[in-house]
């Protein structure tokens, strides 16, 4: 942890975006985490994404548990409303948020502990409803705030840093979003931001639960040999199976894709993800054989990333429960709450 | 691109941008530092150590390190360097016990320089402390050269540079004033074992139009004046008063003119404000002290009546100028009359040897200037050297003392018989400024403060007599705050390849967006690629080997970085660490010393 805060300088280089503001805008506190720890890096992945889609800071509410990875809202987007929750409940939190004002963009940031251990119902409820929000969790394979005890995505045969070997199987959060009927499944390593600042981006635009499995070494408890969630070793095993492009509504599809090989997706808001295979007969749209072929992948101890699945006309939470279009918040009080003339009336028809 | 080396000096260096550019390359960031701590003679003596006259230059150097300071470029207004070299001038303590001690016994060798301004003063600075006996022979009744003569006592105070030059001439200088050398010949026959001309460019140039030669009581050359108004020859001037020419020498006519009487003081330029050569700063307290400055006027005729003047006609220009800021056209659109009733001309001065005979083996070029070595500042015959204004025409104090280092340096070889262009290298060490974790041993916090403003002496008061100093100095308060602005340039980033894990902590918490890990390439296509984009193609790229990991390269552009030690407190392998470099640039007496370890070597 530095004493000093990063200066905030103005330099020629740095651009503004179409709100007029720059990326030091979307910047929070300065991170109290190691240094050269995964999650600082997906925290400067986040400004990134968020200052390039031009998102309004304002509307944005950050929501996460406890573990480091749930630490850093408080790293970006100071301007933004945020909720610290309870160890493995932000989804319950989100939810509730989301139920109320269905017009913000959430970002739930989470760890691999706090989502696959303790918060693991949380995690698939939130799934299974649909919720429409940006899921992250900060996979470091360990609990990090607490020290370094293997966490439910250990891998079998990983040795943690004090020399004990994890001998129970891993609960891969992919895998586990694909089987609870997740809309958007991905994964990506904190070392990537090419990778990653896309996927952010379409995640953010996606309606529905869009979850983002972040590879992302704790430098302190699991950054050795032996370790397979160390720097080293996550460079050496992750294939990225597809490339991931965010195209905004407005601006041309640019690059130059080949015909076979790339697919374009549209989002509720016109905006386009366009993905370029790099495995041949990999289909994002297909949870079946994407399952079987991640799984398959997983056993060669190959972390496939991108944007691994995708189904954009899914119903959300709020098709789903049949609420209301509005926002609650925009409700005035009258309609929220008829009064207690109208009480007996609505409880007669309990009777 | 290859991996950069910063082993070689020049890398380092070229990063600390003041020093860099001051031409005696002045240790600005370090004296910075000891006048943040209140150590302000330490703070003289590294001044002292390569720019000589600290009291004076802290005034009125030309300051080329400000327009080259970092600062300057990640806000706009760079550091006062200039003026916290008056700080550490106007505080600092006795120093004399840290000069360096001059033998009692003299080497036996003499040596004479010709002219008493900063560049011979230099050499007597550098050579006396090795036992040379150095007479100065000096034109005027005053040592100083232009410093005295010319440079008004309003901006620099007999006092200060009394003081400096004492300094000097106390090591046991033979100064001979009223002495003017008029035979080359005549002098080399005396058998010196070095002769070395600093005697400057004295010439002040002519305006040869017509009605001048008629008019010539009224018309004036700008540095002879100046240096009437010096030695009080010259008390007063008419009221209304034309400045021909728009340099620092005419900043200070005008200035001087206001001084003697006169009410009405037009600086006359022919070009537009962007092709002036006066500093931005001689400018702004010239136009404080209310000189009108008219734009675009090209003298055409000195106008008399009754063989008096009383004017000056110019044609009024205008010009085509590009997208570059270069005139591509100009024509004349009218034509002016402009009264008054005396006329300075600053248009310029050039160096002039009418008292070097030809046939000594000094030879001149095809403009009558000697042909002089830009490294050992040696004439084409061995032993006599020119360093200065003398040298290669008009330049500054500070370039005076550094070809007065140099030619220090070549006098020595010469006389002890060594090849006078075989010199030492520039040296630098590096040590880590590491004090723990987050702690560095410097302060590597940015302040965003804003350049401090020098006080001045109220228009009311500054004009009653000709020497009163007109800056105040900054107050201790003043001071206190812009020491923070410095940006520590030397301490430097350095990094070890094979200790990066390509984390990106680095990357990311760069507060100007500098590093960028990436593909190799050729510097333009990297240059491209950058995270910040690289818009200063004069500051260098640091280039590391393959990484470990990926073979990528971790790429830092130098040009905006603020040294704020970020990266190094967030790298968790010390793959960066925040190192002071520290350069040493060989003069005299390094040659005397490297001489006696290599005789004690092979003894
Ligand atoms: C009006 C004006 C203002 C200036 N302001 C600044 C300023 O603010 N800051 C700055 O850095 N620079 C300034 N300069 C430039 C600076 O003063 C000179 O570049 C510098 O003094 C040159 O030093 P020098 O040692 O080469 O020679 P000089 O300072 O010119 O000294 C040469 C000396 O040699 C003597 N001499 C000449 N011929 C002989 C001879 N034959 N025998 C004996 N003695 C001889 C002269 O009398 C003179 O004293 C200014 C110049 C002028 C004209
Ligand atoms: C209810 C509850 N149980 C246990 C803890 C202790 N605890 C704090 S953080 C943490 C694990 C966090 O792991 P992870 O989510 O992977 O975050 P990381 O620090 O690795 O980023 C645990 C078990 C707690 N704070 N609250
Ligand atoms: S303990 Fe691990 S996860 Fe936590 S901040 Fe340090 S490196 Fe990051
Ligand atoms: S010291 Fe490091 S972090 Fe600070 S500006 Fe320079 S490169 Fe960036
Ligand atoms: S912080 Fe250190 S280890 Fe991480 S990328 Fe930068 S130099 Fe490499
Ligand atoms: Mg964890």
């Amino acid at each position: 942890m530095s004493y000093m805060s990063k200066p905030r300088i103005a330099h020629p280089g740095l651009k503004k975006n179409a709100l007029g503001l720059t990326r030091r805008d979307y910047e929070g506190g300065m991170s109290t985490l190691c240094a050269g720890c995964g999650h600082d890096s997906i925290t400067a992945a986040i400004i990134q994404a968020c200052f390039e889609l031009a998102i309004e800071p304002h509307r944005v509410a950050k929501v996460s548990g406890i573990g480091c990875s749930s630490k850093t809202p408080a790293y970006f987007l100071s301007a933004s409303h945020g909720f610290n929750s309870v160890h493995g409940r932000m989804p319950a939190v989100a939810t509730g948020a989301n139920a109320a004002n269905r017009d913000l963009s959430y970002i739930g940031v989470s760890g691999d502990g706090d989502s696959l251990s303790i918060g693991l119902g949380q995690f698939c409820h939130a799934m299974r409803r649909n919720l429409d929000m940006l899921y992250l969790i900060e996979n470091n394979g360990v609990y990090g705030l607490t020290k370094g005890q293997f966490s439910a995505s250990a891998d079998v045969g990983s040795k943690a840093k004090r020399g004990e070997i994890n001998e129970q199987p891993p609960i891969d959060p992919v895998l586990t979003a694909l089987a609870m009927g997740g809309t958007f499944v991905a994964r990506s390593f904190s070392g990537d931001k090419e990778q990653l600042v896309p996927l952010i981006k379409a995640g953010l635009k996606h309606k529905g639960f869009a979850l983002i499995d972040v590879l992302s070494p704790c430098v302190t408890f699991n950054d050795h040999e032996d370790s397979t969630k160390s720097y080293a070793y996550t460079r050496q095993h992750y294939h990225p199976a597809l490339e991931t492009d965010f195209v905004r509504p407005a601006e041309e599809i640019m690059a130059d894709y080949d015909a076979g090989a790339a697919m374009s997706i549209e989002l509720h808001d016109g905006s386009m993800i366009v993905l370029r295979k790099a495995a041949q007969d990999y289909d994002p749209q297909n949870r079946g054989t994407a399952f079987a072929y991640i799984k398959d992948k997983l056993r060669d101890s190959e972390f496939l990333t991108g944007l691994l699945y995708v189904e954009e006309t899914a119903p959300d939470m709020h098709v789903l429960s049949h609420t209301a279009d509005r926002p609650l918040v925009d409700f005035g009080w009258e309609d929220l709450c008829p009064g207690s003339s109208a009480l007996p009336e609505i409880l007669k028809r309990y009777r | 691109m290859k991996p950069t080396d910063t082993s070689n000096p020049e890398y380092f260096h070229r990063v600390v941008d003041c020093q860099w550019a001051c031409p005696a390359h002045t240790d600005v960031p370090e004296y910075i530092r000891l006048i943040a701590q209140g150590q302000f003679t330490d703070a003289y003596m590294v001044n002292r150590e390569s720019n000589v006259f600290p009291g004076v230059l802290g005034r009125v150097c030309d300051r080329p390190c400000e327009p080259a300071c970092r600062r300057g470029r990640v806000e706009d207004k760079p550091v006062a360097i200039c003026r916290l070299k008056r700080v550490a001038s106007d505080l600092k303590g006795a120093f004399k016990d840290r000069l360096p001690v001059v033998p009692e016994t003299s080497n036996g060798k003499r040596v004479a320089c010709i002219g008493a301004g900063p560049a011979s003063l230099t050499v007597a600075n550098d050579l006396v402390p090795l036992g040379y006996q150095v007479t100065i022979f000096e034109a005027l009744a005053r040592p100083g050269g232009l410093m005295r003569t010319n440079i008004p006592a309003f901006r620099l105070p007999a006092e200060i540079l009394d003081s400096e030059i004492d300094v000097i001439l106390d090591m046991g200088v033979e100064l001979k004033l009223g002495h003017r050398i008029d035979s080359m010949e005549a002098l080399l026959d005396e058998g010196w074992d070095a002769v070395f001309v600093g005697s400057g460019a004295p010439r002040g140039k002519d305006l040869d139009l017509p009605g001048r030669e008629e008019a010539s009581a009224n018309i004036h050359i700008g540095i002879d004046w100046l240096e009437s108004v010096a030695f009080d020859h010259v008390e007063k001037i008419g009221e209304r008063v034309l400045i021909i020419g728009v340099g620092n020498t005419a900043m200070d006519c005008c200035r001087s003119s206001l001084r003697l009487g006169s009410t009405d003081v037009k600086v006359m330029a022919r070009k537009p404000r962007d092709f002036f050569k006066a500093s931005d700063w001689e400018l702004e307290d010239a136009e404080e002290e209310n000189v009108e400055i008219v734009v675009n006027h090209s003298p055409k005729e000195f106008v008399l009546e009754d063989g008096r003047l009383v004017g000056m006609r110019f044609d009024q220009m205008e010009y085509q100028v590009d997208d570059d800021g270069r005139i591509t056209d100009q024509r004349v659109i009218g034509e002016r009359f402009i009264p008054a009733d005396d006329v300075v001309l600053a248009i310029g001065q050039e160096n002039a040897f009418p008292w070097v005979e030809r046939g000594l083996g000094i030879e001149f070029d095809k403009w009558d200037v000697p042909i002089v070595d830009e490294t050992t500042f040696q004439s084409t015959r061995a032993g006599v050297f020119f360093g200065g204004d003398a040298a290669f025409g008009p330049k500054n104090i500070i370039w005076a003392v550094e070809h007065g280092h140099q030619a220090a340096v070549s006098v020595h070889k010469h006389c002890t018989g060594a090849d006078v262009s075989d010199r030492l290298p520039v040296t630098m060490n590096l040590s880590s400024r590491k004090m723990g974790i987050h702690e560095w041993s410097y302060k590597n916090d940015y302040n965003p403060l804003e350049r401090g403003l020098m006080p001045h002496v109220s228009l009311t008061q500054r004009f009653r007599k000709l020497n009163i100093e007109v800056e105040l100095g900054f107050s201790p308060e003043q001071a206190e705050k812009e020491v923070q602005r410095c940006l520590n340039c030397d301490i430097q980033t350095a990094f070890t390849d094979r200790l990066c894990i390509e984390c990106d902590a680095c990357i990311d918490i760069c507060p100007t967006d500098c590093l960028t890990i990436t593909g190799n390439g050729t510097e333009e296509d990297l240059r491209q690629r950058l995270k910040a984009p690289s818009e200063n193609p004069d500051q260098l790229l640091f280039v590391s080997g393959p990484l470990m990991h990926t073979a990528r390269v971790m790429v830092k552009d130098e040009n905006l970085c603020v040294h704020c030690g970020l990266c190094a407190e967030r790298c968790p392998t010390a793959a960066w660490d925040m190192q002071k470099s520290r350069f040493s640039f060989p003069y005299a007496i390094d040659e005397e010393e490297a001489c006696l370890s290599r005789n004690r070597r092979s003894a």
